[in-house]
């Protein structure tokens, strides 16, 4: 026959454990704080790998900053027609 | 590497509205809702007609980020003006505080609903995984992350609208006012606030 008394225990731990899950809740509001952005992180753009996208000519190194505005500035420069007809 | 910024050459905009077309395609960019147009003065007036296009000039002490009350917006390594849509509650503020009416609201709905805001990202999507189709969705396109340009700047027929490294757009602009030998006076303090001679003296100064 089971113990009155183990039968309680047990029924209050269940109780315990299940009013304390309670207590995980995340919170549901944001809290801004003044001039600081609030939102989510962004990828850097010279994370990505180049041959991810399609038909673009600009090759860099992933992760690499410098390559990445070099190549860049090299389609930047293409917006200089002189270039082309000098 | 210095500030993405646009620059519209007014000497050379011949109002197509290519770049606004390139917008729309590229970020399919929901009806009603205009992150690039062009703006005439002097229409029909021969000789002083002159075009620009406008959009997010992604200001480096932008007026949108000071006024948003959730801070939403935040500036990239180059000098992008971006803003999480997830926190953006629609309020307007942005669009009053903005010089040049940049931030957008999509007015679809059965009641007029403003929605969250839209505007110009330099075609750098936003606060999403790059390149994935949750980005495309609520910003539109990620040139940058695909080492191109913006997409109204890039397909200009005239290149009248310049974007890209500021210094680098600054230099070829430079070298055409050189060479057409007009044009600086377009740009510059001078034309914003007018000359030091044309300035008028407040009311009750004393001469």
């Amino acid at each position: 026959m089971i113990d009155p008394r183990k039968l309680f225990l047990a029924g209050a731990a269940i109780a315990v454990a299940l009013g304390l899950a309670a207590c995980g809740e995340r919170d549901q509001v944001t809290v801004y704080k003044q001039g600081k952005y609030q939102g989510k992180p962004d990828n850097k753009p010279w994370e990505n790998d180049p041959a991810a996208s399609l038909y673009t000519t600009s090759k860099w190194t992933p992760g690499d900053k410098t390559s990445w505005e070099s190549a860049l500035r090299t389609r930047n420069l293409a917006q200089n027609e002189y270039n082309r007809v000098q | 590497m210095a500030r993405m910024k646009f620059l519209c050459d007014a000497e050379r905009c011949i109002e197509c509205n290519g770049c606004v077309t390139a917008c729309k395609n590229e970020n399919e960019v929901p009806w009603g809702v205009n992150r690039r147009r062009v703006v005439t003065i002097n229409d029909g007036v021969v000789g002083a007609e002159k075009s620009i296009s406008v959009a997010c000039m992604h200001c480096s002490d932008a007026p949108c980020m000071a006024v948003c009350p959730v801070d939403c917006f935040y500036r990239t390594d180059e000098g992008v003006v971006l803003h999480d849509k997830d926190l953006c509650i629609g309020c307007g503020y942005c669009f009053y505080a903005c010089p040049f009416g940049a931030p957008q609201f999509p007015q679809a709905g059965a009641f007029g609903l403003r929605g969250k805001m839209d505007k110009c990202t330099f075609c750098a999507g936003g606060p999403e995984k790059d390149l994935s189709k949750e980005e495309f969705t609520k910003y539109g396109s990620n040139r940058l992350a695909q080492g191109k340009l913006p997409a109204c700047a890039e397909m200009c027929s005239t290149k009248a609208l310049l974007g890209g490294d500021g210094d680098v757009i600054a230099d070829i602009y430079r070298q055409r006012v050189f060479n057409r030998g007009k044009g600086s006076e377009v740009w510059g303090w001078g034309t914003a606030y007018g000359k030091p001679e044309q300035r008028a003296a407040p009311a009750g100064a004393k001469s």
